[in-house]
């Protein structure tokens, strides 16, 4: 069973990506979206939190959250991957089921 | 006019997109231009996101209402306070928001910055010396 786990939260103000990161398996995914995004950028007070993560899951954002909020690829944690819209259903399909932490 | 001026200061804290607060504050800010009171805006904790330049919403199909930020200085709105432990905690710098101004029409027109960066102690005097706190 691999599960897909959606935020949707700044986790500079709401604990559901801490949340999140404290009950998912290895092997599962994370995709950030919305308010979520802003996770996965670098130099920040979460970044350590997320980077400890990425050992044992794969933790994705979506481009298009990214670009409304005007925040280019570069400036990710290296091993977030970027998908679109289609990549989120992808990544939807793929996995047994969604998990979302509102 | 004997009419009264009040210091309003406009807190903002949330970030763009993914609630309405943001876009709220810039419309109530806007129509509060309007009546000629001494308007300031602060931005703390995820509300610095609001100014980040480089904003196109075109694939999530909502309005991208940030170059509406640099119209403020055309409202007289030119007190901007912009915490910089906020920034900090967030990865950011001044280099990644937009670079607002102001004309001042007692100094030949001259364009000044309406974007200040102030410590956590100076926002918390900004916010006592107000007189009506307004928030977001």
């Amino acid at each position: 069973m691999s599960t897909l786990h959606t935020v949707n939260k700044s986790p500079f103000e709401k604990t559901s990506l801490e949340a999140c990161l404290g009950h998912v398996s290895a092997g599962a995914a994370i995709l950030l979206i919305e308010d979520g995004v802003y996770a996965a950028l670098t130099q920040t007070s979460i970044e350590a939190q997320l980077k400890g993560a990425l050992d044992s899951v794969k933790v994705y954002a979506l481009g298009p959250d990214l670009q409304a909020r005007g925040l280019s690829e570069e400036r990710l944690i290296p091993g977030i991957s970027v998908v679109d819209y289609a990549g989120f259903v992808d990544l939807a399909a793929e996995h047994d089921k969604l998990q979302a932490w509102l | 006019m004997s009419e009264t001026i009040k210091n309003f200061l406009y807190l903002n804290r949330k970030a763009p997109y993914g609630t309405i607060y943001a876009w709220e504050s810039l419309e109530v800010v806007l129509i509060g231009a309007a009546f000629d009171q001494d308007v300031s805006l602060a931005f703390v904790d995820d509300g610095v996101f609001q100014l980040t330049k480089g904003q196109d919403t075109a694939a999530v199909g909502m309005k991208n209402f940030s170059p509406t930020y640099a119209a403020l200085g055309d409202y007289e709105v030119k007190k901007i306070f912009v915490e910089k432990e906020s920034l900090e905690e967030r990865g950011l710098s001044l280099d990644d928001l937009q670079h607002l101004t102001w004309e001042d029409e007692d100094d030949d027109w001259a364009e000044k910055d309406s974007i200040h960066l102030v410590t956590r102690a100076e926002m918390a005097a900004i916010m006592d010396g107000a007189d009506v706190v307004f928030s977001f």
